[in-house]
């Protein structure tokens, strides 16, 4: 329907949805396709400080060769901010493409972590063992360290956390939330190809 | 581009120097950064151009960004050129450096900063581009010293579309029906028009008026909409909000349908937000999606330009069949004839010579004295009680001929304002109403109207306080008037002459006229001095966190405190 009545050069995202008043807040995964240009990151930054917007977890990197980066923001709120944040993301100027992945459909979400234990005897072996069950690699060990490489959704990193606080858990470093839709979607076709 | 309003420094030496070359482009030398901008915005909004300011980096730049977040909240198209130290120097804090764009990234509505001369020409044309469309605003661009310095190729605008900016102009079809259906079951219907539809051109406050005929409607504007639809004629129930008429704001709390066309649900409007309009189903009109839904839950969103989608509406209501409930909606005409009747604005002005003059009467004889002289008239106005007051009793009648600052609520906008707009429009008579506080934030700009032979008429609504703090002191914080005297102030007949301009001072009542006919036939720029009423209030009032039928009327009103009612009022 949209298709037919909205001609293909305006992006069918400035369409906006009738609102439901719901009270209870939800998690969002936003992918955001921008142009890879200076302060673009503050400006997303910015904007989500500046109208007092939750992030969870942020990444951004470059993804193509026409100059654009991929920014997946995880955030928290009603639906009414949510639908909030998506709009304010999709009107600044360098922004191509917001997608919801949460509501667009199946998606994956991965985050990777690497994680300090430092602890010697049972503590050691206990960590390495819950490790293997984790499919975490080890990736540097000396006598009383190990650093495990690990990758997997925010919850399976999180009880792998858990597991590993009271063996000696030192130092985290995780690289945020990454996510895509599953199946054949792009980002691109989420809304129509109209940059090909 | 004509003119372009600024202030050289060394930054943009180089850019001052091409302007000393050529004589296409005339330059308005302001006496202070903020006054460009504004002037600017006058200039903007009352030619529906982009207006454009140049100044000079770090000082000239922060001095700016008041006026850019005033554009911001108002939606007035500016490219403001902001010089930065050069390239190799940034980040060095050298002298007269700023970070011009960080500070500026959340008071524009976009802005670069040019790195290499190659890209300066697209980045200008972008600008302009970006400033104008969808929901206009505010864009800086940062343009390092060496970059101005450095010949620079000259491109053509492009031709292809923006790579990422592309805002939707036409509504869809499908939400027009839906928004004729609903329109044409009310029968407690409310138009409430914003500053979209100014915005959108002359050409969209013709189709309103069209639409709003068409359909019989009550309608209703924000203070930024005022002149969309003509103040005086009788299906205009007046401005709604915090001082809004009583009529307006009880048929938006009793309406069954509204429909809002460019107008954002701001909080000076909504009042309580959880009360507003408990009982109404909403559609909701505006070129920017983000509005939508922010504030006040719609069951119609119509992403698109104001003037296209009322000509969309206009035609879907001629071509739907569907009849309206004539007789539900000559009961909701008695219902606000009735509220009408109460005639909230009203006020009593004493007429014994020497008479102390009411605020408001000075307002509606500057009205009756302009309109009777028949020139074409552009108001601004400062910021607080004389701003509601003109609101009230100067009645519009014409788009882009009112400027004021809405969202941001600027101190010291209505004197350069004017001064754009008067450069605008030099035959038309530009009057800032003032209050004596505005006035002096930007009261420097008295040099730059003597300069440029300016005859902007500064009336100033003289009541020593800042009154509108000090309403709120009487009514909120139990008459402690804490730092709202106006105290030591100039006398403003002799600074009016030491800015080679006239001054004039009203006293009583019996002066008023005399005064303002002199100002108005002054070919110079003039101060009118108005002593008024220092202890007046601005009603009706609703007060902060209050609902649409929990207004305070004015002393006039001998049951302001009795009708606690569901639909009354309430006393605070």
């Amino acid at each position: 329907m949209r298709g037919q009545t909205t001609p293909p050069q305006f992006l069918p995202l400035q369409t906006v949805s009738p609102m439901p008043i719901d009270p209870t807040q939800r998690r969002a995964t936003i992918s955001v396709l921008v142009e890879n240009e200076a302060g673009i990151l503050a400006r997303v930054v910015g904007l989500f400080s500046g109208r007092g917007y939750n992030i969870d977890s942020l990444t951004v990197a470059p993804v193509d060769q026409r100059g654009r980066s991929r920014i997946n923001v995880v955030t928290s709120g009603t639906e009414m901010v949510i639908e909030q944040i998506k709009a304010q993301l999709d009107r600044l100027v360098p922004v191509h493409r917001v997608a919801d992945l949460t509501m667009e459909g199946p998606h994956i979400a991965r985050e990777m972590a690497l994680i300090k234990v430092v602890g010697t005897g049972e503590h050691r072996v206990e960590a390495l063992r819950i490790a293997n069950a984790f499919r975490a690699r080890v990736i540097d060990a000396t006598a009383e360290s190990f650093v495990f490489e690990m990758t997997g959704g925010t919850e399976k990193l999180d009880a792998f956390l858990d597991l590993m606080r009271p063996l000696g858990l030192a130092e985290v470093s995780r690289t945020g939330v990454a996510a895509i839709a599953r199946g054949k979607r792009v980002i691109d076709d989420l809304h129509g190809a109209h940059d090909a | 581009m004509e003119v372009i309003f600024g202030y050289p420094g060394g930054a943009v030496l180089p850019i001052y120097d091409a302007l000393f070359h050529q004589n296409a482009i005339r330059h308005v030398l302001v006496r202070q950064e903020g006054g460009a901008v504004h002037a600017a915005e006058g200039y903007a909004r009352s030619t529906g151009k982009v207006g454009v300011v140049l100044v000079t980096s770090g000082p000239g730049a922060t001095n700016a960004v008041t006026g850019l977040v005033d554009a911001l909240m108002d939606s007035i198209p500016i490219v403001c050129l902001t010089g930065q130290v050069p390239t190799h120097l940034i980040g060095n804090d050298a002298f007269q450096e700023a970070d011009t764009t960080g500070i500026t990234r959340p008071a524009t509505k976009h802005n670069y900063l040019v790195k290499r001369s190659e890209d300066l020409a697209r980045v200008v044309h972008e600008a302009f581009y970006v400033a104008r469309s969808g929901r206009p605003g505010p864009v800086v661009i940062d343009l390092p010293k060496d970059i101005v310095i450095n010949p620079a190729p000259w491109t053509p605008p492009p031709e292809t579309q923006h790579r990422s900016y592309r805002p939707q102009t036409d509504p869809d079809p499908e939400q027009i029906r839906q928004a004729i259906a609903l329109l044409k079951g009310a029968k407690r219907p409310m138009i409430y028009t914003g500053g979209g539809v100014i915005n959108a051109g002359e050409a969209a406050s013709d189709a309103l008026v069209r639409f709003v005929r068409a359909t019989g409607f009550p309608c209703t504007s924000t203070l930024m909409g005022l002149g969309a639809y003509p103040a005086n004629d009788p299906q205009f129930l007046g401005m709604l909000g915090m001082h809004g008429t009583y009529e307006a704001n009880l048929a938006m709390h009793g309406c069954d349908v509204m429909l809002n066309v460019g107008a954002r649900f701001d909080d000076r409007v909504t009042g309580r937000l959880n009360a507003f309009s408990p009982n109404s189903r909403k559609i909701h009109v505006d070129i920017d999606p983000s509005s939508i839904n922010k504030n006040v839950p719609v069951e119609v969103p119509i992403v698109g330009d104001a003037g296209r989608v009322l000509e969309a509406l206009l035609a879907a209501w001629q071509q739907d069949g569907t009849r309206v409930d004539t007789q539900a909606l000559a009961e909701w005409w008695r219902e606000i004839d009735e509220w009408r009747a109460k005639d909230c604005l009203r006020f009593t002005q004493e007429t014994a010579r020497g008479s102390i003059i009411k605020p408001q009467y000075a307002i509606q004889r500057l009205y009756e004295m302009t309109r009777a002289l028949g020139r074409e008239t552009f108001i601004t106005t400062e910021v607080g009680q004389h701003q509601m007051w003109a609101a009230q009793h100067f009645r519009f009648d014409r788009p882009n001929h009112w400027m004021t600052s809405g969202g941001l609520g600027t101190m010291g906008y209505g004197l350069p304002a004017a001064m754009g707009v008067q450069m605008a429009h030099p035959d038309a008579l530009v009057i800032d109403i003032a209050g004596e506080a505005s006035i002096l934030m930007n009261i420097q700009e008295m040099g730059t109207l003597a300069q440029y032979r300016l005859p902007v008429k500064v009336f100033i609504l003289n009541n020593q306080y800042m009154g509108m703090v000090r309403q709120w002191q009487e009514l909120l914080h139990g008459g402690r008037y804490s730092e709202s005297y106006s105290a030591a102030l100039p006398d403003f007949v002799k600074l009016a002459d030491s800015f080679h301009a006239v001054g004039l001072r009203a006293t009583g009542v019996d002066e008023l006229d005399g005064v303002i006919a002199e100002m108005l036939a002054s070919d110079r720029a003039v101060i009118a001095d108005i002593a008024v009423d220092p202890k007046e209030n601005c009603f009706p009032m609703i007060p902060s966190g209050a609902a649409h039928n929990q207004m305070i009327l004015g002393p006039e009103h001998e049951d302001r405190a009795a009708g606690i009612t569901d639909e009354g009022l309430v006393l605070v």
